[in-house]
């Protein structure tokens, strides 16, 4: 039944190592997988595009983007609606079907039931991406103890799919691809008997007197910690332009999960927009996975990210088209093609020159959003900056934010890159460190956290390529005085420690 | 239906969740719905299991595009626990009472 197979089983750089095959049932047939994939990987790969029909105008809905923050790609799992199936593993024998429309709430409870657990933990820290791995090691490593919450299967965040080698020092990962990075924050994290890890796991809200709700398969958490970092990173920009929700419409980032991280072929032609580095990234990447990249579309006058990611896409031959965006997608089941369009000095599409491409394969690269909603619901200060993506909470220099012991960390304190994120999860814990750990550690935490403070201001973020994500969290971080007014002006909702 | 209709002719789809087009989001700031609050309550933007990750940038773009303001102008909508989807047998096993 499967008409094709999307895996790639050759790549210049990665190897796929696929565990025991699994079987599974879509739609009633039984379909192979193989152990680790996630469920929405494993039906993309055998050419399985639509993954649901959508809930009011019964549109065709796949996958987009693939790391549990968005919509696309709910199923019915083993009779429970509303399945996000790209964080969710494939099991023997499991049932998968599509949704059609509003899938009707199910009658019964499930039968394994639901369990309570009360959390004591120092910190709390959200998010297992770079940022929060960063911070939950820092902290851990001064024997306080830690929870670890991540709504995806493994821990790693968005390095597990960047296959470059990171730059800078050895203390800083310099040399390791992304995906290599996580492996060995994930693996020092889990020889650390003071660190707890719950995967499939959201925090879902600050209650009154510092209670975090924590919601697992079924298993509710609650826990009331000394200190929080939110490190729960950003979502992918979505575009506005008609078919923009036909399956094979993804987030850049989705599609790299799909060929990065489970070695699953996108499409077959692609047509990418946004010539920032995650649109020329991911085009480098599909050349790498055998897709063909028709075209990238910039729709300001030059191109976005840094000459050198440029140069390498165009040696291939591929056209990094400016002043010019996607006008429309077309097909019926999946992408069948796009309109293209060149635009004038003010964005405004010029007529008479649309252009129609043929590609099974759209991939929006326009730009990541923080997500800060924990921060927000817990009624943190947020600000829209601009040049951060979106709404971010204000912060001291030492990532604390208006509620107190609640910090951020990573691309939830505004959107930089993995190294900054990084630096700043250490930074937030030893922040922790100082005031929680008693006499000499906590003195030397609050040095060491100076320290990191005065590399990343004065030394990392004076990088050219880093100028607007610092000077947006310039805007976004706030004097100690300052921050203690902002407290008495708009008080918290929850504070900690 | 022709094929190259069905083929072309796509709504542009602002929320995949609730499936709120553009021209919904248009017509309801045209309306009067002049802040990202008035806009969630009247078209569920927002409100669905993603929780806005998708639409609320997208939707204060074309807000502040019509209002002729900048976006970081326009006021915050707020965000209420749960911030996530959470199934309900879970929320029932806390018990009366205590929090959360």
């Amino acid at each position: 039944m499967p008409p094709s197979d999307r895996r790639i089983w050759d790549h210049p750089i990665l190897v796929f190592e696929r565990g025991k095959k699994v079987r599974f049932f879509f739609e009633g047939v039984e379909v192979e997988a193989y152990e680790g994939e996630s469920v929405a990987a494993a039906l993309y790969a055998i050419g399985i595009d639509v993954f649901s029909y959508s809930a009011k105008l019964g549109r065709p809905r796949g996958p987009f983007c693939m790391i549990g923050k968005c919509s696309s790609c709910f199923m019915i799992v083993d009779g429970v609606p509303n399945t996000r199936t790209c964080v969710e593993l494939v099991r023997d024998g499991m049932r998968v079907e599509r949704q059609r429309g509003l899938a009707p709430i199910p009658s019964t409870t499930p039968p394994e039931g639901a369990e309570e657990e009360v959390l004591e933990a120092d910190v709390l820290v959200i998010g297992g991406g770079p940022a929060g791995l960063s911070a939950a090691l820092e902290a851990a490593s001064y024997g306080l103890d830690v929870v670890l919450v991540d709504e995806h299967f493994r821990l790693g965040g968005q390095l597990v799919k960047q296959t470059h080698k990171f730059f800078g020092s050895k203390e800083l990962f310099g040399g390791l691809r992304g995906f290599q990075i996580a492996e060995v924050m994930s693996e020092k994290l889990s020889k650390m008997s003071n660190v707890r890890v719950l995967l499939r796991s959201v925090a879902y809200g600050v209650f009154r007197g510092g209670w975090v709700g924590i919601a697992s398969r079924n298993k509710l958490y609650r826990v009331r910690p000394r200190a929080v970092v939110v490190a729960s990173g950003a979502s992918e920009q979505y575009l506005a332009f008609p078919g923009n929700d036909l399956p094979g419409v993804m987030g850049a980032g989705g599609a790299q999960t799909l060929m990065n991280e489970f070695g699953v072929r996108p499409g077959e032609k692609a047509l990418v927009v946004g010539s920032g580095n995650v649109g020329l990234i991911v085009s480098y990447q599909l050349l790498q996975a055998g897709v063909k990249v028709v075209a990238i579309l910039e729709i300001m006058p030059s191109i976005g990210g840094w000459f050198v990611h440029a140069a390498k896409v165009r040696r291939y031959g591929v056209p990094i088209m400016t002043s010019h965006t996607i006008s429309a997608a077309w097909g019926s089941e999946r992408v069948e093609g796009a309109t293209i369009v060149k635009v004038d000095e003010r964005f405004n599409p010029i007529p008479g020159s649309e252009r129609d491409v043929e590609c099974d394969l759209i991939l929006i690269s326009v730009g990541l959003a923080p997500d800060a909603r924990l921060l927000a619901q817990a009624r943190a200060v947020m600000r829209w900056v601009p040049e951060l993506g979106g709404p971010v909470p204000l912060r001291t220099i030492d990532l604390e934010t208006s509620v107190p012991n609640m910090y951020v960390a990573g691309d939830a304190s505004g959107i930089e890159e993995a190294t900054s994120a990084m630096i700043e999860g250490r930074i937030a814990a030893l922040s922790i460190v100082s005031k929680l750990a008693e006499g000499r550690r906590g003195v030397e935490a609050a040095e060491k956290a100076k320290k990191l403070v005065d590399f990343l201001w004065n030394e990392y973020r004076t990088s050219p390529l880093l100028s607007r994500a610092r000077r947006g969290k310039e805007k976004a971080t706030v004097s100690h005085e300052e921050m203690e007014k902002l407290r008495r002006e708009f008080p918290p909702a929850a504070s900690f420690g | 239906m022709g094929g190259e209709m069905k083929k072309k002719g796509h709504p542009t789809i602002v929320c995949r969740c609730n499936d709120v087009t553009l021209e919904d989001v248009e017509r309801a700031i045209e309306e009067g719905c002049h802040d990202l609050e008035c806009l969630r309550k009247v078209l569920r933007i927002g409100m669905g299991p993603c929780q806005g990750r998708t639409c609320i940038p997208i939707v204060a773009r074309i807000l502040a595009r019509k209002l002729g303001k900048r976006v970081d102008e326009l006021e915050l909508p707020t965000v209420r626990a749960p911030i996530l989807p959470v199934p309900v047998h879970l929320l029932l096993k806390s018990r009366e009472g205590e929090q959360p």
